[in-house]
């Protein structure tokens, strides 16, 4: 494929693994900590972007996923005693089969009426959970401190979810791009532009768009199962926080709707500006408020994000920033 | 025979826009559909390409049966058309609307050798110049090119053309004429819904006249110029009427 | 079983219905009229709940008294919102809105965290109590009802009626055909988004007087919103107020039967449903 011989695509690909390992040769923890939170937001935010950005349809409650992902494998690990890699993959692959038969339905909704169904979906998943006992219910699941002794402690264990970040980040990135860049792709922007007319140019947009829906479950869902094995307690709220996803929407939107890069720099943009209101004291009580006002602005003026705007102002910054 | 529409009707609730249309068109030909406003044309295409199942009827492409499929599956078969409002797809670029109809139309050429036939279409149809640019910012004229553009890309076996000369300046509407004799002389067999009438009887080998969606009249342009059943369904529209006898071959 | 359980609760979930139907009508309407999905629909119910907190808590209004100040500031802060958060993007694809009133709710519910913080609030409200054998009806619910019932009789009179509710009625049928009548679009809309974000704060003053609440219920019933005018069809206001009674019938009755935290799960069961097999809602034609 073309893509692999695009050197954009490489040095987007060099420039995260680099900034990812900063904190790894400078044994700090906290701020691996911060990365690993970032990355985490990354994946979500560009994984939200290939449903939404490539093909046009806004999954609001896209969160779903995550919190399937955590629970499946969370599940797996602490009552089958599943090795985190393969629980986690497991739960990557459920989280995907649950969006490719929910996909198949809602799907075929458009605009507003996909935007609630995916609310819908999450809100339904949710309380199903705090409802399922066998997966703790309203109370959730926690790891004993054994858990982690497989992995040579907890401290490793913590390492060994950030390494396994950094590569789901990669992954994701990558198959943002490949996508994007793909035949496949094209026909997802052509769904996006017009529908109707697509299917006049030779384009099954059902299929497409549930092979989409389907890709875009599995990255997410594997964040999910990283970020709840690290933290070793996994509850219905914070699994499936709708607020969480709608921060994701944010994301692509503040760095470009569409874009390889926009989510990703969406993503550490949002988070630092947060990470700044909250620790400041004039703003930290105002943080929801000036992060409101920042979308609404953005929304308004600069709709097509930051890296979208740079693309459509400089025909040069098009042919390196995807 | 490439294609043959027998006895199709559609109705949207109360109105019946298509009336057992029968009709067949032979491989290489320029087939001209008038009629006046309303008249259900642009429905035909719909039925044809598989936009909407006909309500009863069948229609054979290529010696198959294709009622009701998917608009999909015959742009695969070798069916393209063009809109009478465009629909260029906005936010992409010139190239890359023309790229998708290469990539899923018939030949469903993989991304690089569709970019390669795109690159030939567009300068065929002479917007080279405007590669890059978003598909949205094209002015009207140069937005019907790209229709027509996107349509080829698909190497079609029969193209629809819905009413491609409308809103043109006459400079442009020869330049149209010119890429419609062109995609014909490639042996593409072309349907063309105009109601621009010289244009229709200059190029046609045969017209059909809808009229509140039934054919009043089918045959070479001459015969269908003096139909009487014609003149009168345009001389209900006095401006149509004499717009359609000044382009009567003389 | 109990019978008189089931009667009791029938009465709740009719009164309670009416209520989620007249806070539903806010965010039809506006979707009706202007194909917004109001996702600041909840903050302004919440708007509606404080206000009369602090209208009667602080000043020592009585509640039902404060309906007169809350319907201006209800229409106020809708059209106030409109012209700030939308007007320009009101012919953008959905995405648009629903992150633009979406903002709105972010910077609303930031503000209200910040004045009144995240703590439970309640008010003191009876009205005593009627009793029929051994049903109780509280009065409370009502007068809600009564509320309830009348703000949505004036509206069917105002949109049926009056020059001003018919050009709502001509924009949501067409803009454009109602823009070449004359019709100033803008404004229109700017009113109807007033109207629909004053349903919603009585709605929310009506609520405030019935259950405690915090900043955040009204995002809850944001999300109830959103099912009830799934259930009788996106732009429907009839439909709404139906969906809402189904709603509060739904959610007082089942509780006899199922633990009531299984409530939430069959209502978005049955919300993704009605999406799919009937997206113009249980009253509205088939065709999506
Ligand atoms: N999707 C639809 N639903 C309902 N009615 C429709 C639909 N499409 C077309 N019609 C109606 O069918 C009739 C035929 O319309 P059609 O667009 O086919 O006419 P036409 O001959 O192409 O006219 P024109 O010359 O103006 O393009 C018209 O009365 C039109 O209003
Ligand atoms: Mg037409």
């Amino acid at each position: 494929m073309k893509t692999l011989k695009n050197i954009s695509f490489w040095l987007l690909l060099v420039v995260i693994a680099g900034v990812a390992v900063v904190p790894i040769v400078q044994g700090n923890v906290s701020m691996r900590e911060d990365a690993f939170f970032i990355l985490m937001l990354v994946i979500l935010a560009s994984s939200t972007n290939i449903i939404m950005g490539y093909t046009g349809y806004v999954s609001f409650g896209h969160i779903v996923y995550f919190g399937t992902g955590g629970y499946v494998a969370f599940y797996l690990m602490q009552t089958f005693q599943w090795h985190f890699v393969l629980a986690a993959l497991v739960g990557g692959v459920a989280a995907s089969l649950l969006a490719f038969l929910l996909g198949n339905a809602v799907l075929r909704l458009r605009g507003a009426y996909f935007a609630l169904s995916t609310i819908g979906i999450n809100e339904a998943v949710r309380a199903f959970v705090s409802n399922f006992e066998p997966l703790g219910g309203s109370i959730g699941m926690f790891f004993n401190f054994s858990m982690y002794d497989a992995y040579g402690g907890a401290k490793n264990a913590g390492q060994l979810a950030y390494y396994a970040m950094v590569v789901l980040a990669l992954m994701t990135i990558a198959a943002s791009f490949l996508i994007k860049k793909s035949k496949f792709g094209l026909g997802l922007m052509s769904i996006r532009e017009d529908q109707d007319a697509s299917m006049v140019l030779g384009i099954n947009p059902s299929r497409m768009k549930v092979i989409t829906y389907t890709i875009s479950a599995f990255f997410p869902a594997i964040a999910g199962a990283i970020f709840f094995f690290k933290n070793g307690l996994i509850e219905p709220g914070p699994a499936f926080e709708l607020h969480r996803s709608v921060e994701a929407l944010v994301m692509v939107m503040l760095g470009g709707f569409g874009t390889v890069t926009g989510p990703i720099v969406g993503a550490v943009v949002y988070e630092r500006l947060r990470g700044f209101l909250i620790t400041n004291e004039t703003f930290s009580n105002f943080h929801l408020v000036i992060a409101g006002a920042m979308l609404l602005l953005i929304v308004l003026f600069v709709p097509a994000g930051l890296v979208g705007w740079l693309r459509l102002r400089f025909a040069a910054v098009r042919r390196f920033l995807e | 025979m490439i294609l043959s529409v027998e006895n199709v009707s559609k109705r949207f609730g109360g109105l019946q826009a298509l009336d057992k249309v029968t009709l067949s068109v032979n491989e290489g030909e320029i087939f001209g559909i008038i009629g006046p406003n309303g008249a259900g044309k642009t429905t035909l295409f719909n039925t044809i390409n598989g936009v909407y199942p006909p309500t009863e009827g069948r229609i054979k492409f290529r010696g198959e049966d294709v009622t009701g499929l998917p608009p999909f599956d015959l742009s695969k078969r070798g069916l393209a058309r063009t809109y009478q409002v465009v629909r260029p797809l906005g936010e992409l670029t010139v190239r890359e609307n023309v790229t998708v109809g290469a990539c899923f139309g018939r030949e469903n050429l993989p991304l690089e050798k569709a970019e390669k036939v795109a690159d030939e279409i567009l300068e065929f149809v002479g917007l080279t110049a405007r590669n890059d640019m978003l598909a949205s910012k094209l002015n009207v004229a140069q937005k019907k090119r790209l229709e027509m553009a996107r349509a080829l890309a698909a190497r079609p076996i029969l193209i629809l053309l819905d009413e491609v000369l409308a809103g043109l300046n006459p400079q442009e509407v020869a330049d149209m004429l010119g890429v419609v004799r062109k995609i014909r002389e490639q042996g593409v067999t072309i349907i063309m819904i105009e109601h621009l009438m010289h244009a229709v009887m200059n190029l046609s080998d045969r017209v059909f006249v809808l009229d509140y969606g039934a054919q009043i009249a089918e045959g070479t342009p001459q015969e269908v110029s003096n139909h009487p059943k014609v003149i009168e369904a345009y001389l209900g529209d006095p401006e149509v009427a004499k717009r359609f006898l000044e382009g009567t071959p003389s | 079983m109990n019978i008189e359980a089931l009667i009791a609760s029938t009465f709740d979930g009719l009164m309670l219905g009416f209520v989620f139907g007249l806070m539903a009508m806010g965010l039809t309407l506006i979707f009706g009229v202007m194909k917004v999905i109001n996702l600041g629909h909840g903050p302004l119910i919440a708007i509606g709940m404080f206000a009369v907190l602090v209208m009667s808590q602080s000043l020592g209004i009585n509640p039902y008294l404060t309906l007169p100040v809350i319907i201006v500031i209800g229409l106020l802060t809708g059209i106030v919102m409109y012209f700030v958060a939308l007007h320009r993007v009101i012919n953008s694809p959905e995405l648009t809105t629903l992150l633009a009133t979406f903002s709105v709710n972010m910077m609303i519910t930031g503000l209200m965290t910040v004045i009144f913080s995240t703590s439970p609030r309640g008010l003191d409200v009876t009205l005593g109590s009627l009793q029929f054998g051994r049903v109780t009806i509280l009065g409370t619910r009502v007068a809600a009802v009564v509320i309830a019932v009348v703000v949505t009789i004036a509206l069917y009179f105002f949109l049926y009626r009056t020059r001003q509710g018919k050009s709502i009625r001509a924009v949501a049928n067409n803009r454009g055909a109602a823009e070449l009548m004359g019709i100033n679009s803008s404004w229109v809309l700017g009113l109807s988004f007033g109207i629909g974000a004053m349903l919603a704060m009585i709605s929310g003053m009506l609520l405030a007087t019935m259950f405690s609440f915090t900043v955040l219920t009204g995002n809850a019933l944001e999300t109830k919103s959103f099912v009830i005018v799934v259930l009788g069809g996106l732009g429907n206001p009839t439909g709404a107020l139906f969906g809402g009674i189904i709603i509060g019938l739904l959610e007082s009755i089942t509780t006899i039967f199922i633990p009531v935290s299984w409530v939430p799960v069959l209502e978005f069961v049955v919300f993704i449903m009605i999406l799919l097999v009937r997206p113009n809602g249980i009253f509205g034609a088939r065709s999506s």
